[in-house]
């Protein structure tokens, strides 16, 4: 991200565009419908999960690396056709994103999230909260992430991390 | 070694006894019965045994520190002028914990509570108020702070990573280990500058030996995890060898890379997945940086799984929280020397294990329906006759041998 103060105010109907892009992407990953959810990232995306301690440490580690939109596909498939895991239901709660318009025409945006999962003998638990960082570029008259990163608060996953961030 | 423990039979409630098979089969109650935890913290985590601490390159400066955990205990691993120390994190007055941080920088360990100050090799420094005030209160005449100091554990550095005991009768760490699991570790770490990529930890809800079992059992890898199957990382038809070591203790696997490749076995293996095509192979490309083509897993009782599976390097820490849980707490790692294409595989590869990854969360969903299952049904058993009823090592991965082996040695030191 680049300094704050170099962003311009987003104009209404992009700050509308973008909260409705937020949404419908938690919609995807929220339905496990993994096929959907590649089509919201640019071809030379970048796509990562991990901590506040590595992101705070510059650490290149990450619990999910995804560098291009090639191994976000891979990983909607494995999800979608070969790995073995218990069913879940998720619900993303995503807050107002903070954004500006950088000088290079892309979005820049702070957003924080909560995800609860419910798995299949259990109620409803949170099983990350964090902050995206966001930037998202104009693609084919919608909006793409060229770059999502989910920082997460926890200390720990609980179990296992299965559907997207 | 401590001779092994005498049954306690007063605790034996009906049907709490090992099966009379033997170690071919493993009784459900041992992973939810607390009395039995404890005795194992006590005696493993707590015994005679080294546990993984730490690097050495997390600790860059005289004054560097982590936290950490061996067993339950949580323990402080710091570096002085004179090299690396462990201490217990807990102060010796009234027991409170003294970093309440995962690391840092500090130039002496002073306890939150009453401020009791200690140098970073654990001795005593400062007990405010110890003179009283205006003559009143204050520490008794005889009190000796030489006797008041941090309990500082025995430390053993090899290869850049540390490890620490409790105990003052344990053999030094490269006798702990035997010497072919030596050399395996010595593969790994033969003292090259190492450099830490990152973290990851999850909480999982199975008891912690379900999770040594899982780490041991390459037949479950070959059948469970089509990533590994297709791409042919580990499967049935490798060059396999699977190796109890010292008893039992540890174990030492390892496997010859083979390749997506068709024989008459992939038939049998039904995740062996035909249609799955990677649009990024360098989630699967191994570069052969070691020379050999293998692929290792090695377990270092009781604390830790070391593996290299293609080029992700990682320490998995296994640290029991409760009868039920357990944490793995992941450190990844390469070398200083690595070049870009290196740095870059250990970042990609890194989606194939960990709390995310497409092979391991397997391993994480499947313990947690083992715990509620060994709960549910306690009486159950275990079958573990895969590869023969003896604890010889096998150059197969359709062996329970390491299974096997794990709960004779464990029958011995518990006296189960």
């Amino acid at each position: 991200m680049t300094e704050e103060t170099a962003l311009k105010p987003l104009p209404i109907e992009l700050r509308l565009a973008l909260s409705d892009m937020f949404e419908r992407y938690g919609e995807a990953v929220d339905d496990g419908e993994f096929q959907r959810w590649p089509e919201f990232f640019t071809d030379d995306c970048l796509y990562r999960v991990t901590s506040r301690e590595n992101h705070a440490a510059g650490l290149s580690h990450a619990d999910l690396h995804c560098e291009g939109l090639a191994m976000v596909r891979d990983r909607a498939d494995a999800l979608s056709d070969s790995t073995v895991y218990e069913p879940r239901a998720m619900r993303h709660i995503i807050a107002m994103p903070r954004a500006g318009l950088a000088a290079g025409g892309w979005i820049e945006a702070r957003t924080n999230f909560l995800v609860v999962e419910a798995l299949s003998d259990d109620d409803p638990q949170v099983c990350m909260s964090g902050i995206y960082l966001d930037v998202v570029v104009p693609q084919a008259g919608d909006l793409r992430f060229r770059q999502r990163l989910c920082v997460y608060d926890n200390y720990r996953i609980r179990t296992s991390l299965v559907h997207p961030v | 070694m401590e001779q092994a423990q005498a049954i306690d039979t007063t605790r034996l409630r009906g049907g709490q006894r090992w099966p009379e098979e033997g170690f071919t089969r493993v009784p459900s109650w041992i992973y939810a019965d607390e009395n039995l935890y404890r005795r194992e913290l006590d005696r493993f985590f707590g015994g005679d045994a080294w546990c993984f601490v730490g690097f050495e390159c997390e600790l860059p400066r005289v004054g560097s520190f982590r936290r950490t955990w061996m067993g339950e205990r949580q323990v402080v691993v710091v570096r002085d002028e004179d090299g690396i120390n462990v201490v217990e994190n807990r102060c010796a007055h009234r027991n409170a914990a003294i970093c309440w941080k995962n690391a840092g920088e500090v130039k002496e360990l002073t306890c939150p509570y009453h401020q009791w100050s200690y140098s970073l090799k654990g001795e005593l420094q400062g007990v405010p108020l110890r003179r009283g005030v205006h003559g009143q209160g204050g520490m008794p005449a005889d009190f000796d702070p030489g006797r008041h100091g941090l309990r500082k554990l025995r430390v053993a550095v090899r290869g850049g990573t540390i490890w620490a005991t409790f105990s003052d009768t344990a053999p030094a760490f490269a006798d702990y280990c035997g010497a072919e699991l030596t050399a395996r570790f010595d593969r790994i770490f033969p003292g090259k500058p190492l450099r830490v990529t990152g973290y990851s930890r999850q909480l999982i809800p199975s008891n912690w030996k379900l999770y040594l079992e899982n780490s041991r059992d390459p037949y479950h890898a070959t059948l469970l995890h089509t990533f590994f199957i297709t791409f042919g990382l580990f499967r049935a038809d490798n060059e396999h060898l699977t190796s109890p070591v010292q008893g039992g203790r540890h174990s030492s696997n390892y496997a010859i890379s083979a390749g997506r490749k068709v024989t008459s076995e992939t038939a049998q293996m039904k995740r062996f997945s035909h249609g799955l095509q990677l649009r990024d192979m360098e989630l699967v490309g191994h570069r052969d940086e070691f020379g050999d083509r293998q692929n290792t897993a090695l377990q270092i009782f009781p604390s830790v799984f070391i593996q290299q599976h293609a080029n992700v390097l990682a320490i998995r820490h296994i640290i029991p929280r409760g009868v039920d849980k357990v944490e793995l707490s992941w450190t990844f790692f390469g070398y200083e020397d690595d070049d870009a294409q290196l740095r870059r595989l250990r970042c990609k590869q890194a989606n194939l294990v960990g709390p995310g990854g497409v092979v391991s969360l397997e391993d994480s969903e499947l313990l947690k329906q083992l715990q509620t299952n060994v709960r549910g049904y306690p009486e159950s058993t275990a079958f573990v006759e895969m590869g023969g009823t003896d604890v010889k090592t096998q150059y197969s991965m359709a062996t329970e041998v390491g299974i096997r082996a794990f709960y004779d040695f464990y029958r011995r030191e518990m006296g189960v």
